[in-house]
Order: structure tokens, then sequence, then C-alpha cells
């Protein structure tokens, strides 16, 4: 295997138009923030019963995707595999922007974002909000260092180190965001303690499939070759990732399906919740994980790049619904105050409580999205995160031209 | 002559007792009630406030205790959608699976002992006061609304849009978490939560659960009462009778 060699992406117009089209987005992200703050909540879906709506869903999903994204680094450093070096300076790049972008989100759909300094100053710790500050700019440093160690060849010998404690801190990131849920008592769908460990697979699904999209797209943009050997790692890595997610899941409703009083949750997830139930079904489980499963294993698609892009597509998109599921559906499912009661009142006890997610929140969320985007296209720019070749000839030990 | 002056002196410790019994009276029946505090005074953990609601005696279509709360609390002003409506109290109807029994009440902040979203809350702005009144400090809260998905009761609201003609006494603010606060201001003066004094059948009774004296310590011994959602066991400081 030669030694492998990174360079910078070249300023060409296509980048500029590139960096143009993100930062429009962004631009347009943090005019429909400014929208909401200006005239409070009520212009967003959200209300006093779905109080986290499309904002989380997005800030959640980068957040998760975040983690998941320094597995790639993770898989090269701290368990040897030497042929992800590579790919190790994008991953962890992508790790740092993708959370940027999504707390970028979570704290621009703040009731009161001008107040983020009283959250720095002000520390609950039983709250796990609190303990997700610290794991979040923790998972900044920490990374930026793990950075530092993989790019600068005379700290490589570091880089296994650093590599292990950035990949516990992100578990531990990953079950803190999980924990949000899972330590809620009140409402029927959370309170779980497989929460937990539910994110951590997720985010490894998540995490690499941003990760396939953002250098698949990086590499055709500028040309480099990428071969077929890390494309088989990816897809079989893929592959394994979706199904664990599958498993927890399935693992989350059997529980739930066991105990009787779960049964009105589960039921409305899985059977009368109609949006929320065609959303799982069709969505998270046929559209985000079933498919993707039978085109990333299916032999004839085997040698096509653009499948593996396909797939992960298919892993977002599913992500997305996931978390729309969990998130909304979890809020959307009236809360059991009496249990054999049928319970009415003037604020909506005892009822599916309604939302549709209004274009500011829209906008907000994909504002997120482009910025942990333009910020990837600026560090590639400016760092030499990309490997200039990923023939298989350049990366496979084992390649026999 | 004798008999004459004792006569006086019968007329005056009359009168003197009976202006005495007048003037105190109010104080001890509101000793039961609550103890007044002045501003600088902090409040005491020697106090835990306490509602106990008799649902038997709280009718169906009646929402005085609701309106008054709003009227008080100054959220009764609300332009924008059903859904974003904050609702510091309600009115829940129970209706019985099997016997179809119906039951009404008001559902307001339970005023945890243990209260959920005052662990979640990351900047310390639920709190809990030392008389295990539940408050949300609005110049610390950050509108993340944690508190209101691990709330059990459903209790808090959001303020979703622009407040105008505020309390002096009770400030709300746009993008900020609210909820019942058993009327702290008029308790620290003394005086009943405005949904006590609203209720046309005195359904609700208000008082210092931890002395033994208060008429809710008497009837929290007496009767059999209910704290909703027990099975969490977070003690609560709102209790009902009939249910």
């Amino acid at each position: 295997m030669k030694k492998v060699a990174f360079a910078e992406i070249n300023a060409s117009n296509g980048f500029y138009v590139l960096l143009l089209l993100l930062g429009s987005v962004v631009a347009v992200g943090l005019g429909a923030a400014y929208f909401m703050e200006h005239n409070g909540h009520e212009v967003t879906g959200m209300n006093n019963q779905i109080v986290w709506g499309m904002p989380h869903v997005f800030a959640v999903f980068l957040i998760v995707a975040a983690s998941g994204a320094l597995n790639v680094a993770s898989i090269a450093s701290v368990f040897g595999k030497s042929v992800y070096k590579p790919l190790a300076p994008l991953s962890g790049l992508l790790a740092i922007t993708l959370l940027a972008g999504g707390l970028a989100v979570l704290v621009l759909d703040l009731g009161r974002p001008d107040r983020l300094i009283v959250a720095m100053t002000n520390y609950n710790f039983k709250s796990i909000f609190a303990w997700n500050i610290f794991l979040y700019t923790g998972f900044f440093a920490i990374v930026a260092v793990y950075l530092w160690m993989m790019m600068e060849r005379r700290f490589n010998k570091y880089s296994h180190n650093v590599g292990l404690v950035a990949f516990v801190w992100r578990l531990l990131l990953t079950t803190g965001t999980g924990s949000i849920f899972g330590f809620l008592v009140a409402r029927q769908a959370y309170d779980a303690a497989i929460m937990a460990p539910l994110f951590i697979v997720s985010s490894f699904a998540f995490g690499l499939a941003m990760y396939i999209l953002v250098l698949v797209s990086a590499f055709q943009m500028t040309d480099r070759e990428f071969g077929q050997g890390i494309a088989q790692r990816l897809r079989s890595l893929l592959g394994v990732f979706i199904g664990s997610v599958l498993l927890l899941t399935l693992i989350y409703h059997i529980t739930n399906l066991y105990a009787t009083e779960h049964h009105g949750i589960e039921a409305f997830i899985l059977r009368d919740g109609g949006i929320y139930t065609h959303l799982f079904w069709f969505g998270q489980i046929l559209l985000g994980s079933i498919l993707p499963l039978i085109i990333l294993f299916n032999k004839s698609l085997q040698k096509s790049v653009g499948s593996l892009v396909f797939s992960a597509a298919l892993v977002v998109i599913g992500g997305f619904i996931q978390l729309y599921v969990i998130i909304i559906g979890g809020q959307a499912f009236p809360i059991d105050l009496f249990p054999g009661y049928e319970v009415t009142s003037s604020f909506y006890d005892g009822v599916v409580a309604s939302y549709t997610p209004s274009l500011p929140e829209i906008l907000l969320g994909f504002g997120g999205v482009a910025l942990a985007l333009t910020l990837t296209t600026v560090g590639v720019k400016v760092l030499r995160f990309l490997p200039v070749s990923l023939a298989d000839k350049d990366v496979d030990p084992h390649h026999k031209a | 002559m004798s008999e004459e002056t004792n006569q006086d002196r019968r007329r005056f410790l009359g009168v003197g007792l009976g202006a005495a019994a007048a003037s105190l009276a109010p104080g001890v029946v509101l000793y039961g009630v609550a103890q007044a505090k002045t501003d600088s005074e902090p409040a005491s953990n020697k106090v835990r406030w306490g509602m106990l609601v008799d649902t038997t005696k709280c009718a169906d279509n009646c929402d005085k205790c609701v309106s008054a709360c709003a009227t008080e609390n100054g959220w009764d002003k609300h332009t924008g959608r059903a859904e974003t409506r904050p609702q510091w109290m309600r009115k829940v109807t129970l209706k019985d699976k099997v016997t179809r029994r119906t039951t009404s009440l008001p559902m307001m902040c339970q005023h945890c002992e243990k209260p959920p979203c005052v662990d979640v809350c990351p900047t310390n702005a639920s709190m809990k006061r030392e008389d295990g009144i539940v408050l949300v400090d609005k110049h610390r809260c950050i509108g993340c609304r944690y508190c209101m998905m691990a709330c059990p009761y459903k209790a808090r609201s959001f303020v979703h849009e622009q407040v105008t003609d505020q309390k002096s006494y009770m400030p709300r603010g746009m993008g900020t978490v609210e909820s019942c606060t058993f009327c702290v201001h008029r308790i620290d003066k003394g005086e009943s939560p405005a949904c006590v004094e609203a209720c046309p059948e005195k359904a609700i009774v208000f008082g210092d659960m931890n002395n033994a004296n208060s008429e809710i310590s008497h009837r929290l011994r007496l009767f059999s009462t209910t704290q909703i959602r027990d099975d969490l066991r977070l003690n609560l400081g709102v209790r009902y009778e009939g249910i």
C-alpha cells in the first residue's frame, strides 16, 4: 500500500457556486430563525401539545449523525483497519461540522436564544441537557485534537490513544442524546433505557450515510478516483448498521408490546396512528431500512457506486422519518393521566395532538444542514482532509493490478 | 351602687372580649390558610403548601376557578391559535370506561415534592421553593421546553406570542415557560389562591399540609384522597377527593 496523499480541493468555479448555494440556504435559515424569534413560536407549527417540532428532528438528526460520522476515523485508528486511514480526516471534520449544524438549529429554536449565556453559566447537573452542553463542547475539543494528531505527521503516534478517547466520548455523547428521551417518565413513548443504545446504533447508520454522501459527492466534484474496494467496505458497513437499528427498533417495540400498559402507544405507532403509522412502516422500515438493505446486498449492484449513494440517501431520509416518529409521534400520543377513564378537556387531554410543520421551522432545519455542509466545504478547501485518490491500487493493500 | 358598678364591669368585659374576638378571629382563621411573610423573608420548609380538591362538589359545566386564575395571572388574553393557548389551569372531565360515571376536576401544576420539570431544567429556571411551590424563574428560562416534555401532568404552557397588559406581580414573557404558581403573590400576603376563592362550591381547600391543625391536614386525615399518577411517587401538593 502506498503512502496516502491528501490535498485541498481547488478553488474552481464549481466550488464557489456550491459555496454560494449552501450559503444562501444558511442565510434563509437564519432569516427563518429571526422571523420565529421576532414573532414568537406562534408562527411555527409547534404548540403546547407538540412542544418539540421540526427543528428538533433536524437538530437531533445532525447531532446523532455527527457522532456517527466519527466512526470511520475510529475504525482506522482505534480498531487498526489501515484501509480506512485515508477516510479518517474527513470523518473527523464531518463530526465537527454536523454537530455545529445541529446545535445551531437547536439554539436558534430556543424561546430565548439571546440567553444562551445563561445556559453556559448556570448548570443543573441533574439535567441531561446540562450534561449535553459539556458532552458537545468536549466533543468539539477532543475531535479537533484528534484531527491534529491525525494530520500532523509528527503526532501520528498519538492518534490511536486520542482516537480511543474520542470514540468513548462519542458513545457518551449519543448516550446523552438518547437519554434526553429515555429519561422522560411522563410520556408513554419514552421512559425506556433502550433509547440510548437505539440512538447509538442509529448514529452509526445516519453518520455513515452522511459520510458516504459527502465523500462520494466531493470525489465526483473534484474528479478524484473512487475505487471498488472502499465502496465495498462502506457498503457492508452500512448494511450492518441498518440491521442493528432494525434489531433495536424491534426490541423496543417487542418490550413495549409485552407490557399491557404500553399497548396504547404501540397500537398508535404500529397500527392506528395515521400519519405516524404510515411514516413508521413505509418511511422508516420500508424506505429507510429494507430497501437500502436489498440494494446494498444485491449482487448485480455490487459494482455500482451510485447504488451505494442511493442507499445512503435512503438511510438519511429514513433516519429523519425515524426521528420524526419518535419525537413528534411520541408527543402526539396523549399523556395517560387517568388510566381506566375517557378524558376530555379544553387543553386537548385524551386526544391525539395535531402538528403541521411550518415553513420557517423547515427552513431553519435545512439551514442547519447547509451550515454543516458549508463548513465542510470550506474545511476541505483550506486543509488537507480529502485523499487524492481512493482508487484500489492506492488504498487496498491486497490490490492486484 | 355596687350592683351598678358590677353591671358596668360586665358590659365592659363583654364589649372588650367581643372586640378582641372580632379582631383576632380572622387572624386565627387565616393562620390555617396562610402565614403572610414579608418580601425579604425567605420561604420556609416548615410549610408545605397544598391543595385538596373535592371532586364530588366540582360541577361539570363550571370553570369559575379557571377564569379566576386566568384573570388573576393575566393569561386570559390570547390571540393566537387554539393549540397555543396558555392553560395554567384547566377543567378535565373523566368518564369511567366501565361504569360510565363522570367526574369533573381542575388540573394544574401538582407542585410535586420531586418535580421532574426541576430535574430536567438545564439552567435551574424551574425551581421549587422551600415551601413546596414549583415556579419558573422567567429571567433564567431559555425556552428549551424540556420541562414541558418532562411534566407528567401537561401543566406547563409556553408563551408563543407577545404578551401585553401583564400583571406587575406576575410577569410573563414570550419565549418562556409558565404554569400555576399557587398564586404565590397572594399566598405571601396571607391570602388564598384565586381559584380557591372563586369556587362557588368551596370544593378547593388550600393550606399548609405540615400544620396538623390546618383544614387541609384535617381533611387529608379524615378522607381517602388520590394523587394523580401516584405510581411516579412524586408526592404531590395537589390531592383529589372522590376519584
